[in-house]
């Protein structure tokens, strides 16, 4: 018995100690298969997550940051309400195409010009969560799969439309003309830090209060908990999923748009696939819980890894894959300490325990 | 019309319909043991790699398949210790899973073979092809089903053995009991936490044979992101079938048969991003359809 309660005290400490360990043997691990200097990467993996010249890298971990806490915005404000939308990459894809294509349009106009193609960026991501949305309502698709399917035709269609319409065909790469310079975001005075985590920050905020100040945040967030309580109160549940996914989407969009405008200036085929942005915010999202307090620092935490890895590579020649894997294995030891999300899908609502 | 419906078309189905066929069986005893593993992507992309990686090393392409059994097993022990004995959300583990079968192949090309993108190297065995001489004089079957890897008849047979089994085997009764109720098949004295740990065992086998498929047997060669979305169309294949084998059968020939006849009239000029988008379209159309029928029969909706 004393044993026991003894084990009861420390059983949470030593999963922490036991997480960590795993963590580590792991990388030891990898690095290993490289052939990689210890030393060196580690020094290569701080110096470039948070350090560097004028620390130019931590503005670069800044800038990663952004996109990785908007798309875990995203998720989170979709998943909150019992909403699996893990097309985020697709809304993601269609909103950044959408913002470059604008952006060309009305290049003209400067300030304006930024404004109205964010937006057109916005709408495209809203409207291609919508659409999961109406086959989650009107034709019975669950959300999971519906969304989810959705990211090929986006991925498919964009990498064709920069592939031969609009194509930059003096730039030999599959990618859209590159914007004029009014178009750009512009910097941060002396840095290499664009406008669009200031812009993420505005949305993180808007989020903030729609989430704790609304009506709709209040019946977004009830209908995660329990679905039949939101309908059995006579609420419009189809009201308040489509202007949920319509959210969630259109901040996708936003973080394609900033992608675009901030950082490449054009939409190159697959940049916004590859880095895995849409699924690394996900995984961030559910890594504090679905608590949107704590999402700068879930995005912070996943951009160093990023930006870090980056750096490994530059210097000790280790894959930067090694933080996509790192991703995964934290988010498989926190996995058991979420609470299910399956109750959430399977409107049971939330269990006790 | 002519030039699609060549030899090549018809023998291109069955080399297209088996990876996924293997993944979704997979993924059906999951379903019925009440697993939601939506992972499959992540399985077949670790078992591809891995069957490059044995094939290569051992320079023999049966030990490569073995080696690929391994990569899906691996994960199927990561799966069943976060959610059998850790109790997480089989979504968030299948993310995961996913992510992880990414970054850990792209990890492993690049560090071990010191290359990114394609590795492909004479080194690498390829799974012999099977002739049956019984179909040597059939015109179509010929084509079909002659010449074929030894896992596209693999597959056909565990489609038959796995309806016997789930429906008439003792083990597989369990297995539907787990699915159904946990708690019933605990009272007659069988843990069912053991029961899934074998259901996710077998997924992790047949997976792994998926990847060996796509990697050493179609091409003989491993690319970034092999798997690139057939796992998910397998998901949406055992959601659609209800884990039953005998229609997942058919339907993923269906699929397999739109895309190999994405590949064909790709040489008609139609751009490639439109044509490989062909096999997504369809599976995300027949979801629609076979939803859209619940939705009428239940006339019951959920939001």
């Amino acid at each position: 018995m004393q044993s026991k309660s003894f084990l009861k005290i420390f059983r949470p400490t030593i999963e922490i100690f036991y997480a960590f360990f795993s963590i580590f043997i792991l990388i030891f691990l990898l690095l290993y298969l490289a052939d990689a200097n210890f030393s060196l990467a580690f020094k290569g993996f701080v110096n470039s997550s948070v350090g560097g010249r004028n620390n130019a890298y931590l503005f670069s971990t800044f800038s990663k940051m952004a996109l990785i806490s908007g798309m875990a915005i995203a998720a989170l404000v979709a998943f909150r309400g019992g909403l699996f939308n893990i097309g985020g990459e697709g809304q993601l894809v269609v909103g950044g195409f959408a913002c470059a294509f604008t952006g060309l349009l009305v290049s003209d106009f400067g300030f304006i010009g930024i404004i109205i193609s964010i937006i057109s960026g916005m709408l495209a991501g809203a409207t291609w969560a919508l659409i999961s949305g109406f086959l989650t309502i009107y034709m019975g698709v669950p959300l999971l799969v519906g969304s989810l399917l959705l990211n090929y035709p986006a991925r498919f269609i964009t990498s064709y439309l920069v592939n031969h319409p609009f194509r930059d065909i003096q730039s030999g790469l599959p990618q859209t003309f590159l914007l004029p310079k009014n178009v750009w975001l512009p910097y941060f005075p002396n840095t290499r830090l664009d406008l669009g985590i200031l812009i993420i920050f505005l949305v993180y905020v808007i989020c903030l209060i729609i989430f704790y100040n609304t009506k709709h945040g209040y019946y977004s967030k009830n209908m995660g908990h329990s679905l039949s309580y939101v309908k059995l109160s006579g609420l419009p549940t189809k009201k308040i999923v489509f202007k949920t996914l319509a959210l969630s989407g259109a901040i996708a969009g936003i973080v394609g748009s900033i992608a675009v405008l901030g950082i490449h200036h054009r939409f190159t085929d697959g940049m916004l696939v590859q880095p895995l942005y849409a699924w690394t915010g996900i995984i961030a999202a559910l890594l504090v819980n679905l608590n949107l307090w704590f999402i700068p620092l879930a995005g912070f935490f996943f951009a160093a890894i990023y930006t870090g890895a980056a750096g490994m590579e530059r210097i000790a020649q280790v894959p930067k894959e090694i933080a996509t894997v790192i991703q995964a294995v934290i988010i498989l030891f926190v996995v058991g300490k979420l609470g299910s999300l399956s109750n959430l899908s399977s409107n049971k609502g939330v269990k006790d325990d | 019309m002519i030039e699609i419906f060549d030899p090549e078309f018809f023998s291109s189905i069955a080399r297209l319909t088996t990876p996924i066929l293997l993944a979704a069986l997979g993924g059906s005893i999951c379903h019925r043991a009440g697993i939601f593993n939506i992972g499959l992507e992540g399985f077949i992309l670790l078992g591809a790699f891995m069957a490059v990686l044995g094939s290569f090393f051992a320079n023999n392409a049966f030990l490569g398949a073995l080696s690929a059994i391994f990569g899906g097993l691996f994960l199927s022990i990561i799966f069943a210790e976060f959610h059998l004995r850790r109790k997480g959300d089989p979504i968030v583990i299948s993310i995961a899973i996913n992510i992880l079968a990414l970054g850990l192949s792209t990890y492993l090309l690049r560090s071990i073979f010191k290359v990114s993108g394609v590795f492909s190297h004479p080194e690498i065995k390829k799974l012999p092809q099977i002739q049956l001489p019984i179909f040597n004089n059939i015109p179509i079957l010929d084509l079909l089903i002659n010449n074929q890897s030894i896992l596209f008849y693999l597959s056909i047979v565990i489609v038959f053995i796995l309806h016997y089994f789930l429906k008439y085997h003792k083990f597989g009764l369990w297995i539907r009991v787990v699915g159904e109720n946990p708690e019933v098949l605990r009272s007659s004295g069988v843990n069912p936490v053991k029961i899934k740990f074998l259901v996710l065992l077998l997924c992790g086998i047949l997976c792994g044979l998926a990847g060996a498929q796509l990697s050493i047997s179609n091409v003989g060669l491993f690319v970034e992101n092999m798997s690139a979305g057939r796992g998910w169309i397998a998901v949406v294949a055992v959601l659609l079938c209800g884990g039953r084998p005998i229609p997942l059968f058919f339907l993923i020939v269906l699929f397999g048969l739109v895309d190999s006849l994405s590949l064909r009239i790709q040489g008609l000029g139609l751009p490639q991003q439109i044509t490989e988008l062909l096999p997504y379209i369809v599976c995300l159309v027949v979801l629609i359809i076979v939803s859209y029928k619940k939705l009428r029969t239940l006339s019951r909706t959920i939001y």
